[in-house]
């Protein structure tokens, strides 16, 4: 079990993060979510032991203060860059085993094994150089994985390919990490990507450790509202307009209160308690998505089902759904 | 799972090693106007190489083959035959090599202590590493001759080939430092913390992850190392005390005393098919497939685990300032006591008026000189680097490129001899009387700086993304003002650090310049040699003092582009 | 970063325009030269063709390093004839010699001074020269001339002798007997003590490599063996023999016999005395020749040149500025020179002829017993 705790790291006197603590369980995957510059690769050097950190690392409650990288036993990917360009695909995978002094057929079979997991059998005398960006991180993925470390840290891995191919890679990423039962840390700006493969969240914002938790519970009760927004919360509703939508969603609320909603919280239903104008609607393959000034609320976003299609000026009518809002504190 | 099969080709795998080779298939054309643009590129430097190198060499080897108006191919290939020949050139072969071996085995932890660890005083100890570039070769080998047989005395090394290494090792380690430098700043950083991360300890990441990825500036290095101490003359003859033969020496000896220019054009041919070997062995020995984007590193604080590198850059610093100190203290004690004299005494002619000119006259018209040699090698090793880094797509092109990168690294294999001496037998009927043209003397030292300028200037152009250039034209600019756009802000720190070189190589250049003296102007090396040829009681400390001051020079220019220059693409 | 950047672009152009500045004045200096010199090839014809012909200003000498006349001499020289010298001066006289042999018929200028007895066969038989004999030869002069030619291409300017010079402070503190001979420097006693410079690059060097000749014929090479196994020390240049290892000379050096001239010990006169002396069994002469160039462009002030060489005050003037002994008989020698330089009054000699024939075998043999 990964502990970090008060971890602090700094640059030339400015704090890249501060006074960070959290646990990571064996097997389980955490994302540290956050945007541009808020410090988590940072963080994730730090825990490789890239960067000098004051604070406390233990790896089941051993600190790892003075212990070097190459023995830390926690394997690094990066989103690019990290192949080794004079080794073919199956010598770049080789490598950690060769360097364990793992025998030559051993060898071969786990090169094998691995590539095939990651989908790339037959790949192996492949220069990194004739590789496609989402291949090369997959390589990058099976070296990782070759010597089974305890810990694996994934540096916005899938950032630099395009938005199809991450989408395929991210599932197979989950899928492969939790075949392997890999404990991992991943980075990412990408919350899609963090809800996709990850089991907890830890939100990260100007170096501080924001929110961390389940997946599930970080997601459903956001810390703050720059959180919820971040998390995919359309809109952060105050005061009068939230306590309409929370009362609206069958939530009884008292004083002043915060709620974020999604933009789905809202749908169109003509038995609904709340009515407004819509102001925009556009169709998408999905749903209908729809921006309605609502009575009390103000400008919000809605959704219709498949089959109604209310044109911009028509008085709607809405219902809120409690298990798209979140109340915050 | 879906597999993508790309049919790739290795040459388009330069480019960013992306697979989607949307390489600027725009601008076609004829198939010919291609190469013919790259040749009226390269048109300038080509005529400039060919009148003032390729023609002096041809005609003083051509005497070779025509003693007597008759062609005499056999009797210039019996000289090959010959035992001197062939001893001196096994000597000349090992001698380079193992200084070659050396000076890269010495020069990679200074190479990284200096550019990779932030160290305080890092830019003068780099610029101070540049010294012995300038320092003519007469000097140098008394100030190892007065180590070696005096405070050095007991390593009893003197006149044994270990001396001519250490020579050799002395002129050369700075290339090599920063050559490796230069690149080793622009490393990726990522595959060696991924190796690391993976269980490799810092030597295995060394040596498995880091060398690889240097080959090609080190192979780059080398191959310039090993084209200097080929043909290295001063130091073999100094510190070998004419016990040691090597190619070069032969030439020297069979043109300028012997006048056997048969012999001489028999060893220029091979010291040609030694440079080409050597070319085409280094072309090969650097295509290694390229690592991704070049992500600028912060150099860090040294820790533990560098005490060894230290330790090997500390005595590599040392060993280059002991004969540098020892040219210093000599240059300071008149008659066994500390002072200024000598240097006082640069404003006069010497004693005995060993010189037709003070010496501050001669560093005055040096530096001039060096000024004029410096701008004339920047234009050609410019446009050379331009067209050698054009985009090509024909086989043909890249024969042509490949061809004429080679070309520009020829003066760097060839006697000075035979050059100086070519000059005056060929460049002497119209339309090319140029023996008395002023401009023949920066024109000379600019060749011999001229590969430097093209290996620093050539990695830095070919590192532009060529989709920079597409979009600047899918922008709307033409090609001059794209050019300028995008290719500019990369060149002109590379453009400096080759300025700075290019002006240590033409302010101490000796042999082509002295076979080129027209009149009392004489260089500052020149007049070095003059003064240290006359006997008299000030002349040698003179000599001392104007060598300090002509490496004082340097390392004050070097400064000053180091200031300028931040970690850059370049092999130099 | 605009602030560096224009400081750069600014100090680029400032340099430009001051280097551009001194090629301007070589330019203006040296074009005078090559457009007069190119203008009129007729001017300069025969020296009855000087009176009608409009008459070439520059004199371009080809010399080698060690040319050294006071430029007061020389200034007097062009105030009187009107004519301006340029001096080329590169290389010792075995490179002025193959120079001149290379660029025959285009030579690089007008006259030569430099080309010594061990090389002057070989610019005779390539015609490197033009024929010219001053009007007045002084007396003493003709001793010098090369056989064979007796003046006719060649006239001595100067000579002087090559030989062992020992330091004689330095045997006094070690109370040994300072060598005398040739035979001496092969005894054990003298071992480690000699440096020499090489035959094949100095030409020094090669003059005492022709001494030994001279005293030993064909048994010379048993000769240097043993001079080798005696520890002598071979350098490349006379200065480094000279300056580094020779314990008088500027540096720290440790021997204390070395191959130089015969007029030293005028050089090292301290306290009234002078701590060197010269061998002077050992000597070979050296003499050195002016002549007019073959297909020279300005051949009348050539012919003034080399009169004006072999006049009273260029002799007089010989010793200091080029350690040399005048060839005209009767100059006055500088006051420590007539004290301290001794000249020998056998000096051994080999025959240019022979020498031109034999250069190349000795060359080679020299150096395969000298090196290792």
């Amino acid at each position: 079990m990964l502990s970090l705790r008060e971890v602090s790291v700094r640059y030339d006197g400015v704090c890249a993060i501060s006074g960070v603590s959290l646990d990571l369980p064996d097997g389980e995957i955490l994302a540290v979510l956050g945007p541009s510059g808020s410090g988590k690769s940072t963080l994730l050097r730090a825990v490789a032991g890239l960067e000098p950190a004051e604070g406390s690392i233990a790896w089941d409650d051993r600190s790892l203060a003075g212990v070097p990288t190459h023995r830390r036993g926690f394997a690094l990917m990066f989103q690019d860059g990290q192949l080794f360009a004079h080794l073919s695909v199956a010598a770049n995978v080789a490598y950690p085993l060769r360097l364990r002094r793992i025998g030559r057929q051993e060898r071969a079979r786990r090169v094998a094994e691995l590539l095939e997991l990651v989908g790339l059998g037959g790949y192996d005398a492949r220069l990194p150089g004739t590789l496609s960006g989402g291949e090369r991180q997959r390589v990058a993925l099976a070296r990782a994985l070759a010597v089974e470390p305890r810990l694996l840290l994934l540096d916005e891995p899938l950032s630099a390919l395009d938005a199809g191919l991450r989408e395929r890679l991210v599932h197979d990423l989950r899928r492969i990490l939790r075949a392997a039962g890999t404990t991992a840390l991943l980075v990412t700006h990408d919350q899609d990507e963090a809800f996709t493969v990850a089991d907890r969240l830890a939100v990260v914002r100007e170096g501080r450790l924001v929110q961390e938790g389940p997946v599930a519970e970080v997601w459903r009760s956001p810390a703050d509202p720059d959180t919820a927004l971040f998390l995919g919360y359309a809109r952060v509703l105050r005061d009068g307009p939230a306590a309409t939508v929370a009362r609206a969603a069958g939530v009884s609320v008292h004083g002043d209160v915060v709620v974020a909603v999604r933009r789905s919280a809202l749908v169109l239903d003509e038995t609904g308690p709340l009515s407004g104008e819509v102001l925009e609607a556009r169709l998408t393959p999905d749903q209908l998505r729809l921006v309605v000034d609502v009575e009390g609320v103000g400008e919000v976003d809605a959704v219709g089902g498949a089959g109604s299609h209310p044109a911009v000026g028509e008085r709607v009518r809405l219902r809120a759904e409690q298990a798209r809002l979140s109340l915050l504190h | 799972m879906e597999r993508r099969h790309l049919p790739l080709t290795r040459g388009s795998s330069r480019n960013r090693g992306s697979s989607r080779n949307r390489g600027s298939s725009h601008n076609r054309g004829s198939s010919l106007s291609r190469p013919l643009g790259l040749l009226a590129l390269a048109a300038i430097p080509v005529a400039v190489l060919g009148i003032f190198f390729l023609l002096p060499v041809i005609g003083m080897v051509g005497r070779g083959f025509r003693p007597e108006g008759r062609w005499d191919v056999p009797g210039v290939l019996a000289v090959l035959g010959r035992s001197q020949v062939q001893s001196a050139l096994w000597f000349t072969v090992w001698s380079a090599t193992v200084a070659t071996a050396v000076t890269v085995l010495l020069g990679l932890p200074a190479a990284y202590v200096l550019h990779r660890l932030a160290l305080p005083l890092r830019r003068l100890v780099r610029a101070a590493l540049l010294v012995p570039f300038v320092l003519p070769t007469i000097v140098v080998g008394i100030a190892f001759r007065v180590l070696l047989t005096g405070p050095l005395s007991w390593l009893s090394i003197d006149g044994t080939p270990v001396a001519i290494i250490a020579g050799l090792v002395f002129f050369n380690v700075a290339v090599v430092v920063r050559a490796v430098g230069a690149a080793w700043e622009s490393l990726d950083a990522r595959p060696a913390e991924a190796a690391a991360a993976l269980g490799a300890a810092p030597w295995t990441v060394f040596r498995t992850v880091t060398l690889p990825a240097l080959r090609p500036a080190i192979v780059g290095a080398a191959s310039v190392v090993f084209l200097f101490c080929a043909t290295s003359f001063g130091i073999v003859l100094t510190l070998g005390g004419l016990r040691y033969r090597s190619v070069e020496t032969e030439i020297y000896l069979l043109t300028t005393n012997l006048l056997d220019l048969q012999g001489a054009a028999a060893l220029s041919l091979l010291q040609l098919v030694v440079v080409v070997l050597l070319l085409a062995v280094g072309a090969r020995l650097r295509a290694v497939p390229p690592s991704g984007q070049r992500v600028p590193v912060r150099p860090h604080r040294p820790g533990v685990g560098d005490v060894p590198q230290l330790l090997l850059t500390a005595l590599v610093l040392g060993f280059v300032a002991l004969p540098v100190g020892a040219l210093v203290v000599g240059s300071l004690r008149v008659e066994g006591r500390w002072s200024l004299a000598n240097y006082r005494a640069l404003t006069s002619t010497g004693s005995h008026q060993a010189l037709l000119e003070p010496a501050t006259t001669a560093l005055d018209l040096s530096l001039r000189i060096a000024v004029d040699a410096t701008l004339l090698a920047l234009t050609l090793g410019l446009l050379v680097a331009l067209s050698v880094t054009r985009r090509t797509h024909s086989r043909a092109e890249r024969r042509l490129r490949g061809t004429l990168d080679a070309l520009f690294m020829l003066p760097l294999g060839v006697s000075a001899v035979t050059l100086g001496f070519g000059f005056l037998v060929t460049l002497d009927r119209p339309p090319l009387d140029l023996r008395d043209s002023p401009w023949l003397v920066p024109i000379a030292q600019a060749l011999v700086a001229l590969p430097l300028v093209v290996r620093t200037l050539v990695p830095a152009l070919a590192g532009i993304d060529d989709r920079q250039r597409q979009a600047a034209a899918s922008l709307g600019a033409g090609p001059l003002r794209s050019a300028v756009v995008v290719e500019v802000p990369v060149l002109w720190r590379p453009l400096l650090a080759a300025a700075g070189f290019a002006f240590a190589a033409s302010l101490g250049e000796f042999g082509a310049t002295s076979f080129l003296a027209r009149d009392e102007n004489a260089t500052l090396p020149v007049v070095i040699y003059r003064l240290i040829g006359h006997p008299g009681p000030m002349n040698y400390g003179m000599a001392l003092a104007a060598s300090c001051v002509l490496a004082a020079t340097t390392a004050v220019v070097m400064l000053v582009v180091e200031r300028l220059r931040v970690p850059s693409l370049g092999v130099l | 970063m605009r602030l560096r950047a224009l400081a750069t672009i600014g100090t680029t152009v400032l340099l430009a325009t001051t280097g551009c500045a001194v090629t301007a004045k070589n330019d203006a200096g040296v074009s005078t030269g090559s457009t007069t010199g190119g203008g009129s090839t007729t001017g300069g014809g025969s020296t009855t063709g000087a009176t009608t012909a409009p008459k070439i200003k520059d004199v371009v000498l080809v010399t080698h390093d060690s040319w050294n006349l006071p430029k007061k001499l020389v200034a007097q020289w062009e105030q009187q004839t009107g004519y301006h010298l340029v001096v080329r001066a590169s290389g010792d006289a075995g490179r002025l010699t193959n120079k001149l042999v290379l660029t025959k018929g285009a030579p690089d200028g007008d006259v030569s001074f430099g080309v010594d007895n061990t090389f002057a066969t070989r610019a005779l038989k390539a015609g490197v020269f033009a024929t010219y004999t001053p009007a007045t030869v002084p007396a003493g002069v003709g001793q010098y001339d090369v056989a064979g030619d007796d003046g006719s291409h060649l006239t001595p300017i100067d000579h002087s002798d090559v030989c062992v010079n020992v330091d004689t402070t330095w045997f006094a503190a070690h109370k040994l007997p300072a060598p005398q001979t040739l035979d001496d420097l092969v005894k054990p006693a003298y071992k480690g003590l000699f440096v020499t410079p090489g035959a094949s690059t100095s030409s020094p060097g090669m003059a005492f490599l022709l001494a030994t000749i001279a005293k030993y014929g064909d048994a010379w090479p048993d000769y240097w063996k043993k001079l080798m196994a005696n520890g002598a020390e071979i350098t490349d240049g006379w200065d480094q023999a000279y300056e580094v290892e020779f314990t008088q000379g500027g540096g720290n050096g440790k021997r204390p016999i070395v191959l130089s001239y015969d007029s030293d010990p005028a050089f090292t006169v301290k306290d009234g005395t002078t701590t060197t002396q010269a061998l002077l069994d050992t000597c070979f002469t050296e003499v050195e020749y002016a002549g007019v160039l073959a297909g020279a462009k300005n051949v009348p002030g050539a012919e003034a040149f080399v009169d004006w060489l072999l006049s009273p005050q260029v002799q007089a003037k010989l010793p200091k500025s080029m350690y040399v002994f005048p060839v005209v008989a009767g100059t006055p020698l500088p006051a420590d020179w007539a004290t301290y330089a001794k000249e020998p009054t056998q000096p051994l000699t080999v025959s240019p002829a022979q020498i031109d024939a034999n250069r190349e075998k000795w060359l080679q043999q020299w150096s395969d017993v000298t090196s290792r």
